[in-house]
Parts: structure tokens; C-alpha cells; sequence
């Protein structure tokens, strides 16, 4: 009976030494070698003047622009009109609303998307059914002894994220149906849905919102006047519709044939089959697609400072023009952009942990 | 035997419903597009707003910045609305070749076995890519431009380029007699690479032997030109912008608004092309590689051979959509007033003539037709390069 | 059971492994490997999976590296040299579990890329040899389709003819059934035994224990990274020395 050692030998020279990981990786070749040179070189142009204007001289405390006195950033701006940055002209003893509002979504949102938590299905109802009019009424009350406030002093990043919110709920169900109708047997339907969406998806959202600024007043009936931020959303709405709609045909087209096949030989009718069959398993592929649109919506929404909306981006460019704080254009850029980017790369890695889950499920299934 | 059809059977044969909510459809679009015309027509006479394209051949009024044409004060509507359409297709082409390089270099860059240059890669992509395209345009041009010196400190490239906060100013190329013949000589020289390429490729399936094309080609486009210039005394002038006074005169300038907006939409959509080149070249699956190195091919000609035709089945499609969508993100330009299609006609004009819709719809057009072409060449391309199954 | 051509005749192995060892980072995957193979030789390689068969006969044409040990391959040494990589690999072919044909060539094409590219063979002559070799493996007609269009038996035999178009004195398999549909093993079986009758030295990374007791000179069992037992197939089967060998033995024929 032989003896066999499970365990064998240890590779020859297996501990990498930092010094054979730098030659391996960064000076493996002549090519190699001066790649990594230049791109040394180029960080060591870059890196010490960044660090050194943001952090090293840079401001944090004080109230004014003489409080910068530094030489580097001047921080002391984005603190002071940090509260006009999230909550825009939002009238100051109002804000609670804001962060109320916004507080409940992310609860709710936690409840639906922690897999752990058992009452899912009903955070979900109560989020799609009784949210939105309890968000509507927080934001412009009116009633139940909130004060109004017009959408006009709605700003920052609260206002960003109103209209990316509602842009995605509002677009969701119209590009669901729209992905049905594009993949319609009735001729109507589908020449319809496919006009609908290439032309959305064929003009710039630039476009989008001038035509909602400016020619929706004149589809009205005289007197009927509409909110500013409201023709802003109708038009982000459809805009984004016709994307998602993409989206949700290509969730569509990854359900088998054989689904539908099994359903119909069941008995259940077109609209039965894509309730309870289809759109359930196409939902679970297009969740990455999802997230990715919304990603891009979000970018999307600083294009509202064009039409005289003040999201993050617009109202941080408001406050640069500001006499009082003149030549802050750089802190100013630097702060939206980090605000926009952790948003954002937060959003892109759950959509790739999202990804993942879904191949490793989709086996087992 | 006639089959008598039960009177509740005709509501629920499918073919009739299908028709009747087809009908449906197309009534209520007919109701609600009547509805909107009624209210509109209504309310442009209210408003006292002109209809009809009349103000195409009417003056303009205003300056613009850059033009690829002639145009000043005293020119049509219509020709604004076609230096706005130039100037489009421009910063759209110059974006397009700029963001494609960007892209490809950084893609391949990403999939370095050089951990640093891989490392400041990814670096580049991530950051880039979230954060909005509008803020990195105001970031360059509010930024970064704003803060370059006065005309008389300009940043100063070898006595021949400089920059400015007035702008970009480059030599240009102006023609001496004679100059024909060094462009011919170009065309030329180009032609006979095409020409010895083709032959040598010829030459090799037929016999097997190799030849040097790829030497001899560069030696043609270059050395062609250069014997024509000595011939011909070398027609070309450079004139070289210098300053006067305030100012620069002579020489080519890009206006800072169009530098910024390239050089914006380059480097965001340079990120995105990235990642659609990286996932190319990682699509095609290891094996393809292993066969063609176990049948002896070189890694050279397996990433010639093999990898590439692959790879760019999948990179064209998701590449031909970043091109449009650089176009339409051209329209940004609006923000920082560069002249150009959405700025010039659905700004200047459509301020200055009231006539909204007109002018929005026809921007809308020009836009579609842009997409549309570009969606056609690629349902053409995906058709013809599809890779055969059953 | 196939006579052997070259039975018996002293020439050196035309594959020699010495002390062949490998790690996977921590993890060694073979151990201390000796195997010589003559020329004409058959030879069946079995085993777990895990046992790192698959990974033994991808060191021989370099697809895989190794950290200890010797491979030479008709005297010409395995080394780091690129030089010496290319022309090893043009002495050996190699068959794939997956086929790896190109899809986007024809039939062909796939079959004359290598001759026209790296033998700098004229496209006519190439495509001759091509021809000639899809002859072999039953599937001339199809030289025009593209693989695509093909069934796998039908891919898996424009792979072999692929690899002999390069008129390789060692062809490899690894594993070339195991993802076919079993109606189309027999026809791609078929085409190997021809391939032994010739003459052609092959190793073979296989379940498929009836092919080896039809044409291979040698089985060799390999389990945990080391080769457990060695022998001509009556014996093999019949008698197998190891206990794990007789475990394996039972495992897969038992069905």
C-alpha cells in the first residue's frame, strides 16, 4: 500500500520578494521599464502640486474669503454655502421636510433591497404605492399645516436628486410598456412604439428640454400654465423612457421562448403571461441596465442649469459668480465633481455586484 | 356543415381585437395630436408669433464666433443655422478621431501586464466616467482656460504655438506655387503603399515569400513628398501668429470654447471607448488564443489573425454608439456659448425670432438624421460581419 | 489492439519529461513527472479529475509553463526562448476539448491560417493540403461553411484536420469527446484510431476506456499530480497494481 503525501513540496523561490514583484510588473521589459519611468514621471508632476493646493495650504476654517489666506484651496467656501449646495434656496426652517423625505427613501429602499430582511414584498408596495405622495407633500406641501414652497427655490443636490428620482419612477412603467409594444405582433402598436423610442433616443436631451421649456406652453390651452421643474420632468420622463425601454427589451429578449409557450398552454392570456411569467424573470436581467440608465440619468440631470433649474452643478456655478466669492471656480468644480462621483461609482459597483449575483444565480436556477 | 359562430365569439376573436386596439391606438394619437395643434395654433396667434420658414432668408443680425464659412452681421438665418450645422459636424468629427485614440490606448493601457501603467489606466476610466460631462466641460473651460495667462505672457511652444486665455494659436500652412505638386506627391505616395501592399499580399499567398510591405509603404508616403518639396523648392509657408499689440494676427486660433469642448467630450467619451475596447479584447475567449499559438502562429499574427477580426465584431457596435452620442453631447456647447448647432439656431435664432417650434423641430431633425444614418451603417455593418451559424 | 510501426526501433523518445514539476501559485499540481514517449507511441492518459492530466500535456507545447523539470520534444528543448517555443509548436498538434475553431473563417481557412501564415506555404498549395486532410477526417464537402454551421463531431474532426495540416510528428488530445454528444463520439474515435493506424505518435486525455484498449500501447493513470501506474492496456485493465487505479477502474466502468 503505497503512502502518498497529500501535501507536496514548496514551489522553488515562491516568496515574492517586493523587489522580483517590482521587476516582474514594472520592469519586466526595455518597454516596460520606460513606461513605468514616464508615468512616474508624470504622477511625480502631477501628485505633489495636487496634494499640496488641496491639502497642505488649503483653507478649512472661517466664514469669508479673507479667511483664505493659504494659498491653496479655499475650502472655507464649500463649507459656507455647503446647506445652499444640498438643500438650494430651500427656506432654512423648512429643511427638515428635505431630509425627512429623503430619510424615509433610503429606509424604505434599505427594506427592499437587504435580501435578509423577510417583509420585502410589502416595503416594496408601501414604497412604489404610498411614497410618492408622501415625498410630493413634503417637498411642496401646502397642506396639512406645512407651508408651501415653489419648486423655484428647490436646489443642489436635493434637486438632482428629485429629478433623477422621478425622471427613472416616471420613465419605468412607460418604457415597460413601450418594450411590449416594440415587441408587438399588432402592426400599430409596434410601428408606434418604434417611432416613439428612435426618436427619444436619436436627439439630445438639450433639445428635450428647450422643447419641454418652450413649446409645451404652447400645446396648452390658454391659462393653463405648468411648473418650470414640472415641464423639465415631463420631458427627463419621456426622454428616459424610450432608454429604458431598451432596457427592458433586452431583459425581454433573454426570457425563453419556451416561457411563454409553457403559459399559453396553460390557459393564461398576453397580459396574464406578461405579468406573472415574463416580466418577472426579464426584470432580474435588466437590473444592471437599470442602474447603469439611471447612472447616466443622474449625470444627465446637470443639463437643467441650461434651462435656469439650480441642481448641484447649477447652483455650485451660481455661488462661483458670486462677488463675494470670486475666483473659487476650481473648489467649487472639485466639490460637485466628488459629490457626482461618489454617487455615482457607488451606484456602477452595486450594478456590478448586482451582475455577479445574477450569473452565480442564474445556474443554480 | 356551416359552423354557426355564438354571437359572444366575435368579441373575443383575437384577429378583431387585435384590429380594434390597433384602431384605438391610432384614434387616440389622431384625437391627441388635434388637440395639441388646435391649442397651438391658437396660442402662436395670441402670442403673435410668425409661422413658416420665411425667416430663413431673413438677416441675422449677430456675429459668430467661429465659422468654417464666410459670415457676418449682414447673412441669412439660413446661413447661420449652416455655420451652426458645420460647426457641429466639426467639433463631432475632431471629438470622434481625438476620444478614439484616447479610448484605444487607454483601453489596451487597462489590460497592460505594467501594474502601474495599468493601475493609472483604471485610474483614468473610473474617474472620468462618473463624473457628468457638463461639469468636466465647465471644469476645462471656467477652470482651467480662465486661468491661462494674457495674450503678452503667453505659454510659449518653440516661438510657433501659443496659448492664451484668447485661445490656441497654431502656424498655418499656407500654399506657394508648386504646392499642387507636393499634394499629388502625398496621393501619390499613399497610392503606391495601397498598391504594394495589395501586390506583395498578392505575391505572398500565391508563392508563400514575404515581403517588407509595411517598410516600403512608409518609405513611400514619406519619402515621395519629401523629393517632390526638394524638387519643387519646398512650397510651403508657414505663417506664424505674433503679437501685436493686445493681440495675436496671422497664424490659426481655436477659440477657447472650442478647445474646451473637445478636449471635454474627447476625454469623457475616450473613457468609455476604453472600456468598450478592453471588454473587446477580452471577449474572445482564451482558447481562440492557445489554438492558434499551438498551431505555430506567432503572437503577433494570432493578435493579427485572430484576436483582432474578433474583437472588433463586438467593439464596432457599442463604438458606433459613443459616436453618436459625442455628437449629441456637442450640443452642450450651448452652455458656454460655442457656435454651433443647438446654440447658434436653437439659442440665437430662436430668441431672436420667436418661432420655437420650427426651429426646435428642425434641430431635432438634423439630429435624428444623424442618428438614423448611423443606426443604418450599423444594422448594414452587424449584418455583413455577423459570424455564420445555423 | 494496433500493431505499432515502430515498435522496438532504437531511436531516442521523441518526447522526453524529466522531473516535471508545476505549481499553481501554492498549489502543486504535478509532481516529479518521468515519461518518455517514443515515436509511434500511444499513449492513453486517465485519472480524476484534478489529477492535473490536462495540465501534463499543455506543458509539452508551452501552453502552460512549469517551474521544475526537463521537456524535450524531438530534440529540441523546452525553454524560455520564444524561438525554440515556435518551433516546438510546429512539431506538435494539439486537439481541444472546446474544438477553438475560428469562427469567423471557414473550414478552410481555418485549416490553411497556419500553413500560409507561419510555413509561408502559397494559398494554392495550402489549400490542397487542406483538402486532402479534411479528406481524411470525412468532411470534405464542408469546406466552404463556416464552423457555426457545423455539428461538434463534424468541428471537433475539422480541429484534427487543422492541426495535421501542419504535418506534426505529435499530436496531443485533451479531452476530445468530452463535450460532444455521445452519437457523434464514434465518428470522431473513428478518425483517431485511423490516425494511430498510421503511424502518428499521439497522447491522449481521455475517459473513453474503449479507445484505449483498442489503440493505445500504454495507459498511464495519474492521480494527484503524480503517475500512479503504467502499462501496456490488457494489463492495465486486467490487472491494475494500484489500489487507487482499481478505484478508478471501478468508478468508470461501471457504467
Amino acid at each position: 500500500m503505497e503512502a502518498f503525501a497529500t501535501r507536496g513540496s514548496a514551489p522553488p523561490a515562491s516568496r515574492v520578494t517586493p523587489l522580483e514583484w517590482l521587476r516582474a510588473n514594472l520592469f519586466s521589459s526595455p518597454a516596460n521599464t520606460l513606461l513605468t519611468l514616464a508615468s512616474a514621471y508624470v504622477l511625480y508632476l502631477a501628485m505633489p502640486p495636487l496634494v499640496s493646493w488641496s491639502l497642505i495650504h488649503a483653507d478649512w476654517a472661517g466664514t469669508t474669503r479673507e479667511d483664505c489666506t493659504g494659498g491653496g484651496a479655499c475650502w472655507v467656501f464649500v463649507r459656507a454655502r455647503f446647506d445652499q449646495f444640498m438643500y438650494g434656496f430651500y427656506p432654512h426652517e423648512e429643511r427638515w421636510r428635505v431630509d425627512l423625505a429623503f430619510g424615509l427613501l433610503a429606509l424604505l429602499a434599505a427594506l427592499v433591497l437587504v435580501r435578509r430582511f423577510p417583509f420585502r414584498k410589502w416595503s416594496a408596495v408601501v414604497l412604489i404605492v404610498a411614497y410618492p405622495p408622501t415625498a410630493y407633500l413634503l417637498f411642496v406641501g401646502g397642506a396639512l399645516g406645512l407651508p408651501h414652497v415653489e419648486t423655484a427655490r428647490w436646489g443642489g443636490l436635493s434637486l438632482t436628486l428629485v429629478i433623477a428620482g422621478v425622471g427613472m419612477a416616471a420613465s419605468f412603467p412607460l418604457g415597460v410598456l413601450l418594450a411590449l409594444g416594440r415587441r408587438s405582433a399588432l402592426p400599430a402598436v409596434r410601428l408606434a412604439s418604434v417611432v416613439f423610442i428612435e426618436f427619444w433616443r436619436g436627439v439630445p436631451l438639450i433639445t428635450v428640454l428647450f422643447m419641454a421649456s418652450v413649446m409645451l406652453p404652447l400645446f396648452l390651452p390658454e391659462g393653463v400654465t405648468l411648473d418650470k421643474l414640472l415641464r423639465a420632468l415631463i420631458g427627463v420622463a419621456l426622454f428616459q423612457s424610450a432608454y429604458m425601454a431598451e432596457v427592458v427589451r433586452g431583459g425581454l429578449q433573454a426570457v425563453p421562448k419556451g416561457q411563454v409557450e409553457a403559459a399559453a398552454a396553460l390557459g393564461l392570456g398576453y397580459w396574464k403571461t406578461m405579468g406573472l411569467v415574463v416580466l418577472p424573470q426579464a426584470l432580474r436581467h435588466v437590473i444592471p441596465g437599470i442602474v447603469n440608465t439611471f447612472i447616466a440619468l443622474f449625470k444627465d440631470t446637470t443639463l437643467v442649469l441650461i434651462i435656469g433649474l439650480f441642481d448641484l452643478l447649477g447652483i455650485v456655478q451660481a455661488a462661483i459668480t458670486d462677488p463675494k466669492w470670486l475666483g473659487m471656480s476650481v473648489e467649487g468644480y472639485m466639490f460637485a465633481g466628488l459629490g457626482f462621483w461618489i454617487f455615482c461609482f457607488a451606484m456602477s459597483r452595486y450594478s456590478q455586484y448586482i451582475e455577479r449575483r445574477l450569473a452565480v444565480d442564474r445556474p443554480r436556477r | 356543415m356551416l359552423e354557426r359562430k355564438r354571437l359572444s365569439g366575435w368579441w373575443y376573436d383575437r384577429r378583431l381585437r387585435g384590429w380594434l386596439a390597433q384602431a384605438a391606438l391610432v384614434a387616440a394619437i389622431a384625437v391627441a395630436c388635434a388637440y395639441v395643434a388646435g391649442n397651438t395654433v391658437e396660442n402662436l396667434q395670441r402670442q403673435g408669433i410668425a409661422s413658416g420658414f420665411a425667416f430663413f432668408s431673413s438677416e441675422a443680425g449677430f456675429g459668430i464666433l467661429q465659422s468654417l464659412i464666410d459670415y457676418d452681421e449682414t447673412a441669412t438665418y439660413g446661413r447661420a443655422f449652416l455655420v451652426g450645422l458645420l460647426n457641429t459636424l466639426l467639433v463631432a468629427g475632431v471629438g470622434i478621431v481625438l476620444a478614439t485614440l484616447i479610448g484605444f490606448v487607454m483601453g489596451v493601457a487597462r489590460l497592460s501586464s505594467n501594474w502601474l501603467v495599468a493601475r493609472l489606466a483604471a485610474l483614468y476610466i473610473e474617474a472620468v466616467r462618473n463624473v457628468p460631462l457638463l461639469l468636466q466641460l465647465f471644469f476645462w473651460y471656467f477652470g482651467v482656460l480662465r486661468a491661462l495667462p494674457s495674450p503678452r505672457d503667453s505659454v510659449n511652444l518653440f516661438d510657433a504655438v501659443f496659448l492664451n486665455i484668447r485661445g490656441l494659436y497654431l502656424p498655418s500652412v499656407l500654399a506657394e506655387p508648386g504646392f499642387e505638386w507636393l499634394v499629388a506627391a502625398v496621393a501619390a505616395g499613399f497610392g503606391v503603399a495601397a498598391t504594394v501592399a495589395w501586390w506583395a499580399r498578392r505575391r505572398r499567398l500565391r508563392t508563400g515569400k514575404p515581403f517588407p510591405s509595411l517598410r516600403v509603404a512608409l518609405s513611400g508616403v514619406i519619402g515621395l513628398p519629401l523629393l517632390a518639396a526638394w524638387i519643387t523648392g519646398f512650397p510651403l509657408r508657414f505663417e506664424y501668429p505674433e503679437l501685436s499689440g493686445f493681440n495675436f494676427v496671422g497664424g490659426l486660433v481655436l477659440v477657447p470654447e472650442f478647445v474646451a469642448l473637445v478636449l471635454a467630450l474627447s476625454i469623457y467619451t475616450g473613457a468609455f471607448i476604453a472600456e468598450i475596447a478592453r471588454a473587446g479584447i477580452l471577449s474572445v475567449s482564451r482558447g481562440q488564443t492557445e489554438a492558434a499559438l499551438a498551431l505555430g502562429l506567432s503572437p503577433r499574427l494570432t493578435l493579427r489573425l485572430v484576436v483582432i477580426p474578433q474583437a472588433l465584431r463586438v467593439i464596432i457596435p457599442p463604438l458606433t454608439s459613443q459616436y453618436l452620442n459625442l455628437t449629441k453631447n456637442s450640443s452642450l456647447a450651448a452652455a458656454i456659448a460655442y457656435p454651433e448647432l443647438v446654440s447658434v439656431f436653437a439659442g440665437t435664432v430662436l430668441n431672436q425670432t420667436g418661432q420655437a417650434i420650427e426651429v426646435i423641430a428642425i434641430t431635432m431633425a438634423v439630429y435624428l438624421t444623424i442618428s438614423l444614418l448611423i443606426a443604418g451603417f450599423m444594422n448594414f455593418y452587424n449584418r455583413r460581419m455577423a459570424l455564420v451559424e445555423r | 489492439m494496433i500493431a505499432d510501426k515502430n515498435h522496438g526501433n532504437d531511436a531516442p523518445p521523441i518526447v522526453q519529461i524529466e522531473s516535471l514539476s508545476k505549481w499553481f501559485g501554492r498549489f502543486q499540481v504535478l509532481r516529479d513527472i518521468d515519461l518518455d514517449v517514443a515515436a509511434g507511441e500511444r499513449i492513453v492518459i486517465c485519472g480524476p479529475s484534478g489529477s492535473g492530466k490536462s495540465t501534463l500535456i499543455r506543458c509539452i507545447n508551452r501552453l502552460e509553463n512549469f517551474q521544475k523539470g526537463r521537456i524535450v520534444v524531438d530534440g529540441i528543448e523546452l525553454t524560455d526562448d520564444l524561438k525554440q517555443i515556435e518551433r516546438i509548436r510546429l512539431e506538435v498538434g494539439m486537439v481541444f476539448q472546446s474544438f477553438n475553431l475560428f469562427p469567423h473563417l471557414t473550414v478552410l481557412e481555418n485549416c490553411t491560417l497556419a500553413p500560409i501564415w507561419a510555413l509561408r506555404i502559397p494559398r494554392a498549395e495550402a489549400e490542397g493540403i487542406a483538402r486532402k486532410y479534411l479528406e481524411r477526417v470525412r468532411i470534405p464537402e464542408q469546406a466552404d461553411k463556416y464552423p457555426g454551421q457545423l455539428s461538434g463531431g463534424q468541428q471537433q474532426r475539422v480541429a484534427i484536420a487543422r492541426s495535421l495540416c501542419m504535418n506534426p510528428r505529435v499530436m496531443l488530445f485533451d479531452e476530445p469527446t468530452s463535450a460532444l454528444d455521445p452519437e457523434m463520439i464514434k465518428e470522431v474515435l473513428d478518425v483517431m484510431v485511423e490516425l494511430a493506424e498510421d503511424g502518428m505518435t499521439m497522447l491522449v486525455v481521455t475517459h473513453e476506456m474503449g479507445f484505449a484498449r483498442t489503440v493505445a500501447n500504454r495507459v498511464v493513470f495519474m492521480d494527484e499530480g503524480r503517475i500512479v501506474e503504467q502499462n501496456p492496456p490488457e494489463e492495465f485493465f486486467s490487472n491494475p497494481r494500484s489500489e487507487r487505479t482499481r478505484l478508478f477502474l471501478s468508478q468508470i466502468l461501471q457504467h
